[in-house]
């Protein structure tokens, strides 16, 4: 991956001033690249990384989802699946090998909430042949980040 | 009761100065000779599972072979060197004690051995307490650091026994092209001197190649390489290094390790056979680095303080001689004005008191606050 994209993935945040010190390239080479990155659509948008676990009034629940569907003729899983993905409440959707097809993360304010659209949304549809709904209890990493527990350094402040 | 070899070693002149850095808190530090990455998760995995595993034993005063057999084929698949599993290979509590074990296994008292200067401050001390005498190869910044040649040439006049070699270099982070090491082993090979390399910093070269010294051709039998772990895999606490050379000289290490240190900590052994295949972790701190150093470099040039580009290791060695005061002055001004720690470059040489060691082993975030509070304390000094 080139060296901007990997700057930006761990900081989005970054200048162009700062990736052209990076980089060692120049400003409005940096400008062009990024540019051209975004109107290829790799990279897609810029957002914040929220912790909402910390955010205990308005923690909500996220459940993963497995589904499994019948594929319809000339368009396979695709149809269906921009069916199930259109729903805000769905958050990711997944096409996957193994017993089920689609592997949903959903998102709602409580328990309920997810089950309702699990139960009234979700299932109804014709192409659906079962669910199966896992409630997340805890969220230990996501995106390569560790959520629970910060690593330490135990270096010395000055050394030779 | 002290012996009179103790004795000689000279006190450190900048204690107080760490003393210092170590007692004030919230300070950023440019001045830490280890990476600021944690050990790749794999390696320290490795670390617990052999734990786990009841692995808490000595291990044969050579190292476990498994670990020599990866060295070994390590070094000949990066660097095309052959070093046999048996004999040529030692592993070490890391570089440090190589060097010792290198410098009490050839030296006889009373023998000279050249230091590349500015040099890390083990190199005099573990020479002098070996019973040599030690002759400093002072180079210069307008010499971009690297070894005079004449220099050089005038030193191997007193006959010496061994010259020490440090490339990528602690504190400049110099290293040197196959063709400049060339030229260099062409004035050394017609004398006697033994070479000892320490290639610590082998992983963190940005710009170009390493080339070991004892890939050169002829040197091999005349050089004694000490590398290990602990900087490119950010494995400094685990100790744990390894020394390569003929077999005569490795087999004399051997001998004393066996006595003073029985072997390296099994722990870290197996930790450091996991190291030799953590390459993908090892490029991302190397790239890491890069970016690091491409912007304090320039930084550091922009606010007035030169500093030449360092092509490896994790350090600027930069000018302060526009500011007036003397290395020692400046860190401890620095220091409690602005509250950013950098090692003067008296720890480094007597010479280099203009010079201050500054290492960009830190995040960029941190380099970024840190060049901001520079730039200020050298505004309002100068």
């Amino acid at each position: 991956m080139d060296d901007i994209l990997e700057i930006l993935e761990g900081n989005a945040r970054t200048s162009f001033e700062d990736l052209a010190k990076l980089t060692k390239r120049k400003l409005k080479d940096i400008k062009r690249i990024v540019k051209q990155y975004e109107k290829k659509g790799v990279i897609i948008k810029y957002r914040t990384m929220i912790n909402k676990e910390k955010l205990h009034s308005e923690r909500p629940v996220v459940a993963l989802i497995e589904v499994k569907v019948t594929p319809q003729k000339d368009v396979g899983f695709d149809q269906i699946a921009e069916r199930i993905y259109r729903f805000p409440e769905v958050k990711s959707c997944y096409l996957i090998s193994g017993t089920y097809d689609l592997l949903l993360t959903v998102e709602g304010k409580d328990i309920h909430t997810v089950a309702s659209f699990v139960a009234e949304k979700l299932a109804p549809l014709s192409s659906i042949k079962g669910t199966v709904s896992h409630f997340m209890l805890k969220k230990y990493k996501e995106d390569g980040v560790v959520l629970v527990k910060k690593e330490r350094s135990s270096r010395l402040a000055i050394t030779y | 009761m002290i012996s009179k070899r103790v004795k000689k070693i000279p006190p450190s002149g900048i204690r107080e100065f760490f003393d210092l850095v170590l007692g004030m808190p919230d300070v950023i530090s440019l001045g830490v000779g280890e990476p600021d990455f944690i050990t790749p998760w794999r390696i320290r995995e490795k670390a617990v599972t052999v734990l786990e595993e009841g692995y808490t034993s000595y291990t044969s005063n050579k190292g476990l072979t498994l670990l020599r057999r990866g060295i070994s084929g390590y070094l000949k698949k990066k660097y095309a060197l052959s070093y046999d599993v048996d004999d040529e290979i030692l592993i070490t509590v890391g570089v440090s004690e190589g060097l010792d074990l290198a410098l009490r296994a050839v030296l006889n008292p009373g023998d000279y051995v050249i230091v590349v200067s500015p040099h890390y401050v083990a190199y005099p001390a573990l020479a002098e307490l070996a019973g040599a005498k030690v002759l400093y190869l002072e180079t210069k910044e307008k010499e971009e650091f690297k070894i005079s040649l004449p220099q050089l040439k005038k030193l191997l006049k007193y006959g010496p026994k061994a010259i020490i070699l440090n490339y990528p270099s602690n504190p400049t982070g110099v290293t040197y092209t196959k063709e400049e090491l060339r030229r260099i082993w062409r004035l050394i090979a017609p004398s006697h001197a033994v070479v000892i390399t320490d290639e610590i910093y082998h992983d963190l070269i940005y710009d170009g190649f390493h080339t070991p010294f004892s890939a050169l051709k002829g040197a091999k039998e005349r050089t004694i390489l000490l590398n290990g772990f602990s900087k490119g895999s950010a494995m400094t606490g685990f100790r744990v290094g390894f020394a390569c050379g003929p077999k005569e000289v490795i087999a004399a290490m051997t001998k004393i390790h066996s006595f003073s240190m029985l072997c390296a900590p099994i722990v870290s052994q197996f930790a450091g056979v996991e190291s030799l295949r953590a390459q993908r972790e090892i490029a991302f701190m190397r790239r890491e680095y890069a970016r690091r150093r491409d912007f304090i470099v320039k930084e550091l040039n922009r606010i007035g303080l030169k500093t030449p580009n360092p092509q490896g290791a994790f350090y600027c060695f930069s000018s302060i001689e526009k500011t007036g005061m003397d290395s020692l002055s400046f860190a401890k001004r620095l220091l409690s004005i602005e509250k950013v720690a950098v090692v003067p470059g008296v720890a480094f040489g007597a010479s280099y008191g203009n010079y201050v060691r500054i290492s960009y082993a830190n995040t960029i975030d941190n380099l970024k606050e840190a060049i901001v509070r520079i730039e200020r304390f050298v505004r309002q000094s100068c």
